[in-house]
C-alpha cells in the first residue's frame, strides 16, 4: 500500500509516479512531487519506480482562484 | 470551431459620434492642474458631487497612507466618512470610490495596472471592493489624483469627462448614447480621443442598461487595443458597483491621460522595478507554456482540471463534474481565441492573459447580427453561466457572456443565480405561470439569455433574477413556492452575494474561505482547494486557520497596491518547491520577495514579510467594523448555505456515496451499513456544520477577533485603527 498525500493507494509492482498520477486523476500540471521526501524532477515521472509503502506528495501548487 | 475569425473585423458604432456630442449640454467646467505622481503616489483626490454639481480636490494626508496604503484602503475609507450605519445603497449619499493604489500604473511588473472600486453594495448592504483591470486607474494617476470619489445623483444622464492633458473635468448631460457598454466605451473613447492615435490614452468606465433594473449590475473599465482596433472591456463584477453607477445616472467616466511612459510613477528606485519585472515576465515567458496556458487560454485553462478534481460547478452546484465538460474546455477555447495578439489589460503584463473571441455573430436581441468581440470567457464565465447551468454549448456561452457584459451584469452572480431558479424549475419550485412562460430547463441557453434581456428591458422575471439569490429566496418563501428549508439550502449566497464557480463541499478551509471574506463569497480572497482538499497540507483546524489568516490578507495586499493577483501564482519559479518545502511553497516566497522589492522601489518605503501582512491587517480589519457597522459582520452573517458545505438532496448523496460513506465510516465513526440515505444525510449535516462552527472559533481567533467575529481593542491598537468612531462601532459588541 502507498500513501499518497495521506490516503491509501493500492500498490502494484513496477509502478511509476506517472502511474499513480493517472490513478489519481491528477491531471494539473503545475505540481511537485515527492517520493519519501525526495523530490522527482518531471522528466523523470514515466520512468522512476515507486517502492511499496512509499508515502508520496502530489502538491499541487495552487493557481487559479 | 475550427473556422478562423478575424480580429479585426467587427460591427462598429461611431458613425454618429458628431450627432451625439452635439446633444450633449455642459453643465459644468472645471479646470485643474494635471500632475504625476511621486513615488507613486499624487496625494490628491478628486471628489465630485453630483446632486450640487460641485467639483473639488481632497488632499491625502500621511496618516491614510500609513494606515490604509491606497486602492481598496482609500476607497474604505472615503466610504466610512461618506454614510452613516442607515444609509442604503441607493441614497445619495452612497459613494463610489475608485483607487489604484501606489503600485498601479506601473509598467514592468506583469499586473500592476489595477484599480479597486469601492461602494455600499445592494446586494448585501456592507462595502462591495471589486479589483479590475483596464486603464481608467493608472490613468486617473497620471492626470493627478489617487482616487476618485464620487457622491450624489445627476438629474440626467451624465458623463464626466476628466481631460489630463487639457487640464480640465467636465461634467456634460449625455442624452443620446446607449449606455449599453460594448458601444459606450467606443463611442466616448473615439468622441474624447485627440484622433485614432489618442485612441489608446482614453478610457471609459460604463455600465449597461441592465444594471438600471438589477442588483448584479456590474461596472466595465474600457482599454484600447491596437491590435484589434477594438476598445476591450474588464469588470469591476461584484456587488452590484453597476447598479450604484446606474443609479447616480452616470453614463460613463471618461479619462483622457498624457501619453503613457516608462517611469509615471516617478518610482524611488527605477533599476530595481525594471530588475524584478524582467524577472518575472522572463518567468512567465519561459514557463507559461509549460504551467497554466495563461497567454493561450486565460483562465479557462482551468476547467478540465476542475472537473477532474470534482470542483466545477454542474447544476446549481449539485456535482462537480459532467461528461460534456470537453464541449466548454481549454481545448475549445484554445482554438476560439485569437492567439498571437498580446492580450493585457494593462501594458507591461507578459502574462497577458485577457483572451477575446473575436467574431461572434449575435444571435438574440437587440444586436442580433451584429459581429462583436467577446472578452473571454474566463473560468468563471464557464463554470457560472455554462456548466453550473447545465449549458455545454460555448456559442451559446459566448452570447451570455457577451450580453452580460454589455449589459452591465456580474457574470458571477448571475450564474449562479441562473443555476439557483433552473434548479427552482426542475423542483416545481417554480413553473411557466410564475417565470412569464420561460422554460429554465437546464442547458437552455435561449432563456438564460432571454433573462437578460428582460432585465435590459426592465420588465418580466429577468428583473426577479437579476436581484439576486437572496431576493428570489425570500420571495419565493413568502409565496409559499416551495419547502423553506430547500430554498435556504440551494441558494449559494452568502452575505446576499452569490458564491463564485468552485465547489467547495469537500474542502472544509474553502467553505470559510467562502463564508468569511468580508464582502462576500469572492474567491479573490482565498482559493485553498489544492492545499486544503487534494494535498492534504492544512490538515488541522489551526493549520486551515493559519491559511485563512495568512492568505486573505496577502490577496488583500494586491488590492491596496493595483496590483494583479494572477502573477503571484499563476505562474511559479520552477524550483519554487525545493526551495521551499511544505506549505510554505503556496505562498510563492520568490514572488513574495519581488513584491516587496517592487513596493519599496516605487515608494521608497521599505517592507518585509511580516509588514505587508500587517499592512492589509489593518484595512481587514477596518472592513470588518465596517460590517459591524452597517448592522452585519458578526458570526451569523458568516454561515454559507447548506449546498456549499453538504449534499443536500439523496441524488447528491447517492452520486457520491462511496465518498459520503467511507466519510461516515473512517472519521465520523459511524457504520453507515443498513442506513437509509436521508439518515445519512442527517449524519453528515450534523457533522459538516459542527467542523464548520470549529474552523470558524479557530480562524477567529487567529485574526484576533472574539467568538462573535468581532475584532478586540487589542486587535485594532495593533494595526493603528483604533479611532474613535471606530472603536465607538466596536466597544458595545465587547460586553
Ligand atoms: S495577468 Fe491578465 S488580468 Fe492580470 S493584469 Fe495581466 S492581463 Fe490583466
Amino acid at each position: 500500500m502507498l500513501q499518497v498525500n495521506d490516503a491509501p493507494l493500492p500498490y502494484e509492482p513496477g509502478m511509476t509516479v506517472r502511474d499513480i498520477l493517472k490513478r489519481k486523476n491528477y491531471i494539473w500540471r503545475m505540481i511537485a512531487v515527492f517520493v519519501d521526501g525526495e523530490l522527482v524532477p518531471k522528466a523523470k515521472y514515466d520512468t522512476r519506480q515507486v517502492p511499496d509503502g512509499a508515502d508520496v506528495k502530489v502538491i499541487h501548487q495552487i493557481a487559479g482562484g | 470551431m475550427s473556422v478562423a475569425y478575424d480580429p479585426k473585423v467587427r460591427t462598429t458604432y461611431t458613425d454618429d459620434v458628431p450627432r451625439l456630442r452635439a446633444a450633449h449640454n455642459v453643465l459644468l467646467e472645471v479646470p485643474f492642474t494635471a500632475s504625476l505622481p511621486d513615488r507613486g503616489y499624487t496625494r490628491r483626490t478628486l471628489f465630485i458631487d453630483l446632486d450640487t454639481m460641485t467639483v473639488k480636490e481632497k488632499p491625502i494626508t500621511e496618516e491614510m497612507i500609513d494606515v490604509f496604503t491606497g486602492g481598496r484602503g482609500f476607497g474604505l475609507y472615503y466610504l466610512w466618512h461618506a454614510i452613516t450605519p442607515q444609509t442604503k445603497w441607493n441614497d445619495p449619499d452612497n459613494t463610489l470610490v475608485i483607487s489604484p493604489g501606489p503600485i498601479s500604473g506601473n509598467p514592468q511588473y506583469a499586473g500592476s495596472g489595477k484599480s479597486l472600486v469601492v461602494t455600499l453594495s445592494p446586494m448585501t448592504g456592507i462595502p462591495i471592493d471589486c479589483n479590475v483591470g483596464g486603464y481608467f486607474g493608472p490613468f486617473l494617476k497620471f492626470c493627478g489624483f489617487d482616487a476618485l470619489e464620487i457622491r450624489g445623483k445627476a438629474r440626467n444622464e451624465t458623463i464626466v469627462v476628466i481631460d489630463g492633458p487639457r487640464g480640465m473635468i467636465t461634467i456634460e448631460e449625455a442624452p443620446e448614447e446607449t449606455t449599453d457598454s460594448h458601444i459606450a466605451a467606443e463611442l466616448f473613447t473615439h468622441m474624447y480621443a485627440d484622433g485614432p492615435k489618442d485612441f489608446v490614452n482614453v478610457a471609459v468606465v460604463s455600465a449597461g442598461k441592465a444594471a438600471e433594473s438589477a442588483y448584479m449590475g456590474c461596472l466595465n473599465f474600457s482599454w484600447y487595443d491596437p491590435k484589434r482596433g477594438a476598445v476591450r472591456l474588464k469588470q469591476a463584477g461584484r456587488g452590484g458597483t453597476g447598479t450604484v453607477f446606474r443609479d447616480k445616472k452616470l453614463k460613463a467616466l471618461v479619462i483622457r491621460s498624457q501619453k503613457m511612459g516608462s517611469n509615471l510613477n516617478n518610482a524611488a528606485d527605477l533599476p530595481t522595478v525594471i530588475k524584478v519585472g524582467k524577472n518575472i515576465n522572463q518567468e512567465i515567458h519561459d514557463h507559461d507554456d509549460e504551467q497554466c496556458r495563461m497567454r493561450r487560454q486565460g483562465t479557462a485553462h482551468l476547467v478540465e482540471t476542475m472537473d477532474a478534481y470534482d470542483l466545477l460547478p454542474v447544476h446549481n452546484f449539485q456535482y462537480g463534474k459532467h461528461p460534456d465538460t470537453p464541449k466548454i474546455d481549454s481545448t475549445v477555447w484554445d482554438k476560439r481565441f485569437t492567439q498571437g495578439i498580446p492580450d493585457r489589460c494593462w501594458y507591461g503584463c507578459g502574462m497577458a492573459c485577457s483572451k477575446a473571441a473575436d467574431g461572434h455573430v449575435v444571435r438574440t436581441g437587440p444586436y442580433k447580427g451584429d459581429i462583436v468581440t467577446v472578452d473571454g470567457p474566463e473560468y468563471e464565465n464557464v463554470g457560472g453561466l455554462a456548466s453550473n447551468c447545465g449549458l455545454f454549448d460555448p456559442d451559446w456561452l459566448l452570447e451570455v457572456n457577451f450580453y452580460c457584459d454589455t449589459y452591465g451584469i456580474d457574470t458571477i452572480s448571475y450564474g449562479t443565480a441562473c443555476a439557483f431558479v433552473m434548479e427552482c424549475w426542475e423542483k416545481g419550485i417554480l413553473n411557466a405561470e410564475r417565470t412569464g412562460g420561460l422554460d429554465l430547463t437546464w442547458g437552455n441557453g435561449e432563456s438564460e439569455v432571454e433573462l437578460l434581456h428582460q432585465m435590459w428591458r426592465g420588465e418580466g422575471f429577468g428583473v426577479t433574477v437579476g436581484k439576486g439569490v437572496r431576493f428570489m429566496q425570500n420571495l419565493f418563501i413568502k409565496n409559499g413556492w416551495g419547502d423553506p428549508q430547500y430554498i435556504r439550502d440551494i441558494g449559494m449566497q452568502i452575505k446576499g452575494l452569490e458564491i463564485s464557480q468552485y465547489m467547495s463541499k469537500e474542502s472544509l478551509a474553502q467553505q470559510g474561505g467562502y463564508a468569511l471574506a468580508n464582502k462576500g463569497p469572492q474567491h479573490d480572497e482565498a482559493w485553498l482547494i489544492f492545499m486544503d482538499m487534494v494535498n492534504n497540507q492544512i490538515p488541522t483546524f489551526e493549520d486551515k486557520a493559519e491559511a485563512l489568516h495568512y492568505f486573505p490578507l496577502f490577496r488583500t495586499w494586491f488590492g491596496l497596491q493595483g496590483l494583479c493577483k494572477l502573477p503571484w501564482n499563476d505562474i511559479e519559479p520552477p524550483d519554487n518547491h525545493e526551495k521551499y518545502p511544505g506549505p510554505e511553497a503556496a505562498k510563492v516566497p520568490a514572488h513574495v520577495d519581488n513584491y516587496l522589492a517592487l513596493y519599496t522601489g516605487i515608494t521608497g518605503k521599505p517592507l518585509d514579510r511580516k509588514s505587508l501582512i500587517e499592512q492589509s491587517e489593518s484595512v481587514y480589519n477596518f472592513q470588518r467594523v465596517f460590517n459591524l457597522r452597517m448592522g452585519q459582520g458578526v458570526r451569523e452573517f458568516d454561515m454559507p448555505p447548506y449546498r456549499a458545505v453538504g449534499p443536500v438532496t439523496k441524488e447528491e448523496y447517492e452520486s457520491r456515496a462511496e465518498r459520503y460513506d467511507g466519510q461516515l465510516k473512517d472519521i465520523v465513526g459511524v457504520d453507515p451499513a443498513g442506513k437509509t440515505t436521508e439518515e445519512k444525510m442527517a449524519l453528515h449535516r450534523e457533522w459538516r456544520m459542527g467542523r464548520y462552527n470549529q474552523l470558524v472559533d479557530a480562524v477567529y481567533k487567529r485574526r484576533g477577533w472574539t467568538p462573535n467575529g468581532v475584532p478586540t481593542m487589542e486587535t485594532l491598537k495593533k494595526f493603528k485603527i483604533d479611532f474613535p468612531d471606530v472603536v465607538a462601532v466596536v466597544r458595545p459588541h465587547l460586553g
